[in-house]
């Protein structure tokens, strides 16, 4: 096993691809991942590689063998909590990110409480009637914050027709909006982390100070 | 006119909860903006779409 890079080398090469400035504004950002199957650990993959400085996990759920094709787990890990799971995969991948874990199901009840320390959300639930909640509940309660929502990325059509739309002045919605995986279609991991890319990369184009989609 | 998703129709003076009967949106999968706000969910029926409005029903699919 290789030696593991010193908190210092690591800010120091993030800061050599990013920017001293850019990455100071990362480094000092919290954001929450509602939802670790594919698009919550593959944004939570991107957002600790990149340096942000604060990550709250949220999810009830353990890894399941059908998980394995498109969420960043490990066929050993099948059986345990996401929270647990994808914490030790992130501390392996970037060991100075702060992984706050929540190991429960988010109500209405319970939402405002989970998010209060987040800066910018990440809605990654897989179940339509979960994200209207969240995303109902974020922009009625927490108006400060941003939120980045994902709808459309099952099946097998192109991965152009994933995009990034602003919907109001905090809320982003990322996805093609239609391919529902009610109906059959698959869900492919290559297309799910198309979707990943696209919520991680408007999370730090936040970050960065670049408010359109 | 109220602009809804992009299209022009012709429902100023409905309510919100209304116009949502009359389409094939899933109540549980959707949220409502008008003129860049979201309208609360216990709104819907004390609404009224006026003229002009710009409304986005963001209707969510399955799939994460």
């Amino acid at each position: 096993m290789g030696r593991i890079p010193t908190r210092n080398e690591i800010q120091r090469a993030l800061e050599e691809r990013h920017g001293k400035a850019l990455q100071g504004k990362i480094s000092k950002a919290t954001v929450a991942v509602c939802g670790l199957g594919g698009l919550g650990s593959n944004i939570s993959v991107s957002l600790a590689r990149a340096g942000v400085g604060k990550l709250i996990l949220i999810d009830f759920d353990r890894v399941d063998v059908t998980n394995l094709h498109r969420q960043q787990y490990k066929a050993s890990q099948v059986g345990i909590y996401k929270t647990e799971a994808l914490a030790s995969n992130l501390q392996e991948i970037a060991p100075y990110v702060t992984v706050t874990c929540h190991n429960e199901r988010m109500t209405e009840e319970n939402f405002q409480t989970l998010l209060a320390d987040a800066d910018i959300i990440c809605e990654a639930f897989d179940k339509a009637e979960a994200k209207a909640m969240l995303v109902n509940g974020v922009l009625e309660k927490m108006p400060s914050k941003y939120l980045i929502a994902a709808s459309g990325m099952a099946g097998m059509e192109s991965a152009n027709s994933i995009k990034t739309r602003k919907i109001t002045k905090h809320f982003y919605l990322c996805g093609d909006g239609v391919n529902d995986v009610a109906d059959d279609i698959g869900l492919v991991s290559s297309r799910v982390m198309l979707c990943a890319a696209h919520q991680a990369h408007m999370v730090l184009r936040l970050i960065a100070g670049e408010f359109e989609a | 006119m109220v602009k809804i998703n992009g299209l022009f129709v012709d429902v100023a003076g409905k309510t919100l909860a209304e116009y949502l009967e009359t389409t094939t949106y899933h109540p549980q999968r959707i949220a409502v903006e008008r003129n860049g706000e979201i309208v609360p969910k216990a709104q819907y029926s004390n609404t009224i779409l006026q003229d002009n409005d710009v409304i986005e029903v963001v209707s969510f699919v399955g799939g994460g």
